[in-house]
């Protein structure tokens, strides 16, 4: 008896237990909750957090997410304006502000994943084919780039040789813009599903893998060009200081050869002038100036191998006749 | 939640996150009450099934609820408590209780730590999933404002300055930083030129990437304060390496060329500046020697003069024959004529010349 009073409150407390645990639920801050009774949405999302009550076993809870939640794109190669083929990688940030709508429409987060691929992949796609490759590189429109030192003088002195070192190809729209439309285009478009697109931003812009040998080969040719330049900045810089040096080695040894003339000249002068006003005091002095240079010049001028013909007349040898030769 | 994006493990591994499982917990205090009962009719009842059956089931429900009652919160963290899902509080350091089986629900976010995220390469054995590169080589692609490639390595560090909007926000804040971390970066690199980006641009690029990065954080409400953007490596792509080695290499043989032709020039020049001035003062040792000596010998002149117009006749003639007597004797071959004799042979040792001009 008292075993079947047991079973039987038990029993009871059981049933009252699932229909308890059937009716109340809970929200998490981060999620809010649609009612479906037999797969029909009932009443309005539960959007506030904490423990709820519904209708026991007939009604089911479909949490959805509250948080703003991200897309990110598969990487896909598409070409641009200027028939370059890029790889674009996006990604989006959105939120689900309708849940009875994306209820509704798409049911679970993987088809609304699907659907957020299909419209921004070809809001993408457009976007991209209308615009040439830079002006989704680029953002800031009158950026002016900082020069390497180093390589500035290459870059100043090629101005008009086509060669754009250092230098940013110019863009009408820029990066933020092209990213604004295929941004409307989209959230037009998702609006529907009960989403809101909060933005989307290029994660990644890459050269496909068949355009990359050739923007590397234009790198490596870039490259080139300035090393050949700086080569033949050296030797031209050498070639420079080589005839510096010619030049100043000639002038240094000409200037030394005029001064050393200038010099000489001038002491010859001083000492022919000395000279000159010893030996031109009078004609007496002229006269015995010629006489003693003379007599000094013999020895010098009259070697060994010096043949003298002397006649007995000279004043030498005049006293070889007798002792005075003026007397006949 | 039927997606890949399920957090039922975030990256701090200590979210039991989906709601509770509530049939589970209804059950369970259903249970506990249902064992009161039990208890209370049947408490001396020594052999019922029932009764062993309650008293082992209470016996596990209050051990289960002691062991989810408590729970630490390390020092460097705070935890966001959720009551039925529903945010409660934030909880500081140490040791905290709880309401158990489910009810209360505490989250352990390390605010404190100073949290990084590595793209392009990845520090090994790093525990936060978020934190490393995943695909290594595409990450660093990037496409320069001159329409170059390059590749860019980075480091983002940041810390969780708002647990809450960490949390509750954002669904997936680790990954959403990636993101906005690529972008952003992308962004900066390609307003920039090859050259910026490889040498000269580096810590504009760092400044900018950050500014940038702290609006998008600020903006996307991720609870997250982005502290510092460091670039690592910047190269350029693998087979263009090479090529920008070559500009290095020909911008050192250029300075190497310059300082050959400088030292040819040092080499040369200075020596000459000196030889010029050896030359100019052995020229002025001319000048000094030449009229020392013109002054010389006019001293003497004058001397010999004075002397000489004293009596002129006989110093001539002493003169002429001391130098005769001086050079006569050298001079082998003498030949002495007298006009008178003008058909006599001239004496003369002809053997002796012969001889000699052999």
């Amino acid at each position: 008896m008292k075993n079947v009073t047991l079973f039987g409150i038990s029993a009871i407390a059981l049933v009252g237990v699932f229909v308890l645990g059937s009716s109340i639920y809970t929200v998490d801050e981060v999620e809010q909750v649609i009612i479906t009774q037999f797969g029909k949405p009932v009443g309005e999302p539960v959007t506030t957090a904490g423990l709820k009550f519904k209708t026991p076993f007939i009604q089911e809870v479909n949490p959805i997410d509250k948080r703003v939640l991200e897309w990110d794109g598969a990487p896909s190669d598409m070409p641009t304006k200027d028939k370059l083929y890029i790889s674009v990688d996006l990604f989006a940030r959105w939120r689900i502000v309708d849940p009875l709508q994306y209820f509704l429409r798409l049911r679970d987060e993987r088809s609304a994943q699907s659907r957020l691929d299909d419209i921004l992949g070809s809001e993408t796609r457009n976007a991209v084919a209308k615009h040439e490759l830079i002006e989704i590189i680029r953002t800031t429109k009158d950026r002016v780039p900082l020069l390497d030192t180093a390589l500035g003088d290459v870059v100043l002195s090629s101005n008009g040789q086509g060669i754009n070192m250092g230098a940013l190809v110019p863009i009408e729209k820029g990066r933020k813009l092209v990213e604004q439309e295929i941004f409307k285009a989209a959230a037009e478009k998702v609006g529907v599903f009960g989403i809101e697109l909060l933005d989307i931003r290029f994660k990644r812009i890459n050269y496909n893998a068949s355009v990359r040998p050739k923007i590397y080969d234009r790198m490596i040719s870039e490259r080139r060009q300035i090393a050949e330049r700086f080569l033949s900045e050296g030797n031209g810089e050498a070639a420079r200081i080589r005839g510096n040096r010619v030049r100043d080695l000639n002038k240094i040894q000409s200037e030394a050869y005029r001064q050393v003339e200038e010099i000489r000249g001038l002491a010859d002068a001083k000492a022919t002038e000395i000279y000159a006003s010893a030996y031109n005091q009078s004609p007496q002095a002229v006269e015995f100036y010629e006489f003693t240079r003379t007599m000094a010049s013999y020895p010098a001028i009259i070697g060994e191998s010096t043949t003298i013909v002397l006649s007995t007349d000279s004043d030498l040898f005049k006293f070889l006749k007798g002792m005075s030769p003026g007397k006949e | 939640m039927p997606s890949q994006h399920d957090d039922s493990v975030t990256q701090w591994g200590s979210r039991p996150q989906s709601p509770p499982d509530i049939d589970e917990v209804i059950r369970q205090v259903g249970d506990r009450l249902k064992s009161l009962f039990a208890g209370g009719g049947s408490g001396n009842n020594s052999g019922g099934g029932f009764g062993r059956l309650f008293a082992y089931a209470i016996l596990l429900l209050i051990a289960l609820s002691v062991w989810s009652a408590y729970y630490t919160v390390p020092s460097d963290s705070v935890a966001v408590v959720q009551r039925f899902g529903m945010y409660l509080k934030e909880v500081p350091p140490g040791l905290h209780f709880k309401l158990p089986l489910g009810v209360d629900d505490a989250t352990i976010v390390p605010v404190k730590r100073q949290l990084k995220q590595e793209f392009g390469f990845a520090t090994p054995g790093a525990r936060d999933p978020y934190q490393g590169a995943r695909d290594g080589g595409r990450e660093t692609q990037m496409v320069t404002g001159d329409l170059n490639a390059a590749l860019v390595e980075w480091v983002v560090q940041y810390r969780i300055s708002d647990p809450v909007k960490f949390l509750f926000e954002v669904r997936e804040p680790g990954e959403t930083l990636r993101y906005v971390s690529e972008s952003v970066m992308r962004e900066v690199v390609g307003d920039r030129t090859v050259d910026e980006v490889i040498t000269i641009g580096r810590q504009e690029i760092e400044i900018e990437a950050l500014v940038k990065m702290q609006e998008l954080s600020t903006k996307y409400v991720m609870g997250i304060s982005i502290d510092q953007v460091q670039l690592k490596n910047i190269n350029p792509p693998k087979p263009v390496q090479e090529s920008f080695n070559e500009v290095n290499q020909a911008q050192q043989s250029k300075e190497k060329l310059i300082n050959e032709a400088r030292r040819e020039y040092n080499k040369v020049i200075p020596l000459a500046e000196g030889e010029k001035d050896q030359r100019i003062r052995e020229a002025d040792g001319y000048r000094l020697k030449r009229i020392n000596e013109a002054e010389g010998d006019a001293l003497r002149f004058n001397a010999l003069f004075t002397e000489y117009q004293k009596a002129p006749e006989v110093t001539r003639r002493r003169i002429y024959i001391e130098t005769m007597q001086d050079v006569m004797p050298r001079i082998e071959s003498k030949v002495l004529m007298d006009d008178a004799m003008s058909g006599l042979l001239p004496l003369l040792n002809l053997n002796e010349q012969a001889e000699r001009q052999q």
